[in-house]
């Protein structure tokens, strides 16, 4: 049976938390262990964190927050954002990560995917890819980098297909016109990018209600639905979302289990 | 903090090891990452985990020094002897083969071959799923009636008759194995929440006065 994950996703600039984090009982809402925990509690199927540190001189502060999240937490989570190498690969993973997550380093050297699949894994290997409607491309869709700032040229389609026969053991989607309006899933992109690979497609950019959790997952057919900010200001928890997703016909791990 | 039972996790250089060894002492076990023969005689129980193509596991076994020991402990774990637990690939590795990598072998303590998942499914499998427990013993005594594990793999062992748990992805898989003391589980116990705590508490309560 296919059961669709919930993953919070949370942004960590110098091992703290951003973008917001509004919980009524948490004692420092800036602390990404101490939210993780509290997803993990909650039913969480899988974390994300995502740093966007601008400095390089603090991968040590990421690398710390890994291995701290690792003594609490007991669900698989994912680090990405400045993992440029084998070697930036490694010492996430070695602190207690179980997947890196790669984006901009994969479009400039493919062959990373190759790397990091060959030395860890394809299923520790996520490419995460930013995308846009574009008329530039043949799918009508776009990758972007540099945190969705700079246009490529390279066609989304195109780059999910060579990306997962590179070894990258799961996508993650990112619509770069949706994200922060929470006007919902780009769901023809899901679909697009989905048909194009035989590897998990997480769905992100563009949450606003449960509905759209549905949305992704039935008319995107996402293996994993992503989202932030709904569960960062206490607007729900993640056992609303999977009973939401229930009643909408999704197959999911139940929250208290 | 008491001591609790000594468990050494095989440390043969392959992927994250840290967190089966965290998990193992969240629930009160003494667990080394290591690849000392001394220190692995030493041990109560003896874990294997495994991420990771077959054969590259299989090599890096071999490379550490280890497959000799590792052959040695799950047989004698089989026979009734010190608890042994493989995870993901680590239980794949107690099998005779794999689909993944033909030219290699397992160590074969349990018989059959490595399949790849087949059906109208995504492969790999990376998701949680429903544990069907056939027979609890042990290991899976006292889990939740639902129990959810997670699991990330694109090949499972045959379901036969040391197969003690089953999870239907296309078709039923292979779970969990067991045959003596010797234990498999294709799923992460340490990555599968309390549940998966829960299971491995129960492996560590074995070991308590095996020595």
């Amino acid at each position: 049976m296919k059961t669709v994950r919930v993953i919070p996703c949370l942004d960590v600039d110098n091992g703290r938390v951003v973008k917001g984090v509004n919980f009524v009982d948490l004692r420092d809402a800036g602390d990404p262990v101490e939210l993780a925990r509290r997803y993990d509690l909650e039913g969480a199927d899988e974390l994300i964190f995502l740093d966007i540190t601008a400095s390089s001189d603090s991968r040590q502060t990421t690398v710390d927050m890994v291995s701290r999240t690792a003594e609490e937490v007991f669900i698989p989570f994912t680090v990405g954002g400045g993992i440029r190498s084998v070697d930036d690969a490694r010492a996430i993973l070695r602190a207690g990560a179980d997947k890196v997550s790669v984006n901009t380093a994969a479009v400039e050297h493919p062959k990373l995917i190759s790397e990091l699949a060959a030395e860890f894994g394809e299923q520790c290997v996520v490419v995460a890819v930013d995308a846009r409607r574009s008329t530039d491309v043949d799918s009508g869709y776009e990758v972007f980098t540099h945190g969705g700032r700079r246009a490529t040229g390279i066609d989304a389609v195109a780059w999910v297909a060579r990306a997962t026969g590179l070894g990258a053991g799961e996508i993650l989607l990112t619509s770069m016109d949706r994200d922060g309006t929470r006007d919902g899933f780009d769901t023809p992109m899901l679909l697009a990018v989905g048909e194009a690979i035989n590897v998990p497609l997480i769905a992100s950019g563009g949450v606003g209600s449960l509905d759209h959790l549905i949305d992704g997952a039935v008319a995107g057919r996402a293996d994993a639905v992503l989202a932030a900010s709904i569960f960062h200001f206490g607007e729900h928890t993640i056992g609303e979302a999977k009973d939401r997703l229930e009643a909408g016909g999704v197959a999911v791990r139940p929250a208290r289990c | 903090m008491t001591e609790g039972p000594l468990v050494a996790v095989l440390d043969y250089g392959i992927g994250n090891l840290r967190s089966a060894q965290k998990a193992l002492q969240r629930v009160g076990a003494d667990a080394r990452l290591t690849s000392d023969h001394a220190l692995i005689a030493d041990a109560a129980g003896i874990v294997l985990p495994g991420v990771g193509a077959f054969g590259r596991c299989v090599e890096a076994l071999e490379v550490s020094g280890l497959t000799e020991t590792a052959l040695e402990t799950a047989s004698d774990a089989a026979a009734g002897g010190r608890p042994f637990l493989g995870i993901c690939v680590g239980m794949q590795l107690l099998f005779e083969e794999s689909a993944e990598s033909p030219a290699t072998k397992g160590l074969g303590v349990m018989a059959g071959r490595v399949e790849r998942l087949s059906g109208d499914v995504k492969c790999p499998q990376m998701q949680w799923n429903r544990l069907d427990v056939l027979k609890p013993g042990e290991l899976l005594a006292g889990l939740p009636e639902e129990a959810w594990m997670y699991f990330v793999h694109g090949y499972a062992a045959p379901v036969g008759p040391d197969t003690v748990a089953t999870c239907v992805y296309g078709s039923p898989l292979c779970a969990a194995v067991r045959r003596g003391n010797l234990w498999g589980v294709q799923f992460h116990p340490e990555k599968s929440g309390t549940t998966g705590l829960t299971l491995l508490e129960n492996f560590v309560s074995t070991l308590v006065g095996v020595r």
